[in-house]
């Protein structure tokens, strides 16, 4: 045995306390530097622009609502939260019904060549559909539609939840499709009856990640959209030119924008670090 | 009734085709067909006006976008980015990981304030750091100020521009490696560390000797997940700078996105995307080719 580690088994208390303070200070250092632009949108949403303006960072200050009024009467963002969600919804949908089918095809049949192939989409960047995706969408006269904006959203939504739902079919075993097969049930019944409700937690999983993506993505909206369909990103983004530059208002629509997907992910943080960390997010 | 069960016995026969059939075809529709549309268009000459064809140039797009200052400008800026992100982001990640990667009130609480970045809209995100970024009023410079160093101009400054947007992508995307390279932590053997440790070796020794080299698998998907991500950003870019000052910040995304949607230049835009996917497919094959080589190592 040597003495050294014995040393490093037997640290003093004092070292062990001193090593722990180090800890808490990091930790603390390393929480406000990730939660600062966040907590730094919120309080500038509650700020009359004299506030912001001022060169000290004003910290006691009593809130005001006037740019949430901005925001919803005079730019009325009522009419993109309500079309960024029905494309979220139809794109996540869409995706669903034919991203599960295909995931338990991948994993139960073994179609390598379509998993590859899936794999591969998500390593396309999205600008490279903007050009042949508006001239076809222009010439079906499908620019400015929820069909044409669900659709291109599936681009990320499709191999994404495809990719985080082979591992769940793998891991049903396969003596349980067997006993399902034997009673008489067809391959369609089996996946629509027992694999369906067995990969909840991962349907869940991909569906948030999926609703969120679609509501978070520009790239695609800022081609394929129009007057009708302006979702929320591009409607902040035309914001930006409006507003010369009235700071508080603009907090308060990036507010707007990010609280749904915040409050989401807090309530099903689990799911959602797990999807996460599985992949890729961008378009 | 026989025939409906012929019919069901048909379906049976070939689920294999038919539960996989509707993504073929979104693929086929969706993705190979507008691919062979932008390869066709890239050998075109085209103005999107409506009154004139395309018209057949061959390769002249190519060759006009390879002797453009532009191009090679907007492919340096793709690079710096993505690698000095990436770099950027494994490295801090994977220290915040190692200080994480014990028991501590709260554990859960910072784990889910490290999600919050990730799934935070891009666009409101660069909204935030325009207001951080402001040179008289942003908090950056008074962040400076208060460390008695000098005021930056930030994004409106070519030097200092490519940087800043760099600052963000690492704010919002170090969180991302943390988690990835903690749930390989947890899945390390700890007898080797053990042993190494009994047999007198310092932490540090043991961390640089032992958990890195473990580690390797683990960091090399996470680099290759940033990667494939960085080298997307648009809406970042986009919603700040659009590729300003002076081009400074102008990449691939952009430029490719001016060409096509300011300039109405599809041909010279789809002969970009498919320089801009040679470029892609050769990074993603790299990392893949080293992952399958790191693999026989361990």
């Amino acid at each position: 045995m040597s003495s050294v580690a014995t040393e490093y088994v037997g640290r003093s208390k004092a070292q062990k306390r001193i090593s722990s303070v180090l800890f808490y200070v990091c930790l603390l250092a390393v929480l406000f530097a990730v939660s600062i632009p966040l907590i730094w949108m919120f309080l500038a949403s509650f700020q009359t622009q004299a506030q912001i303006m001022s060169k000290e960072i004003t910290l006691r200050f009593t809130p005001t609502f006037a740019n949430y009024e901005t925001v919803f009467e005079r730019y009325d963002f009522v009419k993109p939260i309500i079309n960024s969600f029905i494309v979220a919804s139809l794109s996540t949908g869409f995706a669903l019904l034919l991203g599960l089918p295909a995931a338990y095809a991948i994993s139960r049949y073994r179609q390598q060549l379509l998993g590859m192939i899936i794999l591969v989409v998500r390593f396309i960047p999205g600008i490279t559909f903007l050009v042949p995706w508006y001239l076809l969408f222009s010439s079906m006269r499908l620019i400015d539609t929820y069909l044409a904006l669900a659709l291109s959203h599936m681009l990320i939504n499709l191999p994404f939840i495809i990719w985080v739902m082979i591992p769940y079919y793998d891991s049903v075993p396969r003596e349980l499709e067997e006993a399902a097969r034997v009673d008489g049930s067809s391959v369609i019944g089996l996946f629509l009856r027992i694999m369906v409700p067995l990969s909840m937690p991962g349907i869940v999983t991909a569906s948030l990640l999926s609703l969120i993506f679609s509501w978070n993505n520009l790239i695609f909206s800022i081609v394929l959209a129009g007057v009708k369909t302006q979702t929320l990103p591009l409607a902040i983004l035309r914001f930006v030119s409006y507003a010369n530059i009235d700071w508080g208002a603009l907090m308060a629509a990036a507010v707007v924008i990010t609280i749904p997907i915040l409050i989401i992910s807090l309530v099903t943080q689990r799911f959602i670090i797990q999807g996460l960390t599985a992949g890729a997010v961008k378009g | 009734m026989g025939t409906e069960l012929k019919f069901s016995g048909w379906i049976d026969k070939h689920a294999r085709y038919i539960l996989s059939l509707p993504a073929v075809i979104f693929v086929l529709l969706m993705i190979v067909f507008p691919l062979a549309y932008t390869a066709w268009l890239s050998l075109h000459k085209w103005n999107f006006s409506g009154v004139t064809a395309p018209r057949w140039v061959g390769f002249r797009n190519f060759a006009e976008l390879l002797s453009d200052h532009r191009f090679w400008n907007a492919t340096w800026n793709t690079v710096m980015f993505s690698f000095g992100v990436v770099t950027a982001q494994l490295i801090l990640g994977t220290a915040l990981a190692v200080l994480l990667n014990r028991r501590f009130r709260f554990k859960n609480g910072v784990k889910t304030l490290f999600m919050l970045p990730m799934v935070s809209t891009p666009v409101a995100i660069a909204l935030v750091w325009l207001l951080i970024f402001e040179p008289t009023i942003g908090l950056a410079n008074q962040l400076l100020n208060a460390l008695g160093l000098p005021d930056q101009r930030w994004l409106s400054s070519g030097k200092t521009a490519m940087f800043s947007l760099m600052i963000v992508d690492i704010w919002q995307w170090t969180p991302m490696v943390t988690l990835i390279v903690l749930a390989g932590l947890t899945t390390l053997p700890s007898e080797p560390l053990e042993s190494a440790l009994v047999d007198g070796a310092t932490r540090w020794q043991v961390f640089w000797t032992i958990t890195i080299p473990l580690l390797v698998p683990t960091l090399i998907v996470a680099f290759l997940l940033r990667m494939i991500d960085a080298l997307k950003t648009f809406d970042l870019i986009y919603t700040t700078t659009q590729g300003g000052p002076a081009m400074a910040t102008e990449t691939l995304n952009i430029y490719g996105y001016l060409l096509g949607f300011q300039y109405f230049n599809f041909g010279m835009a789809s002969a970009l995307i498919l320089l801009f996917l040679a470029l892609v497919t050769i990074i993603s094959l790299t990392f893949v080719w080293i992952r399958n080589k790191a693999g026989v190592d361990h």
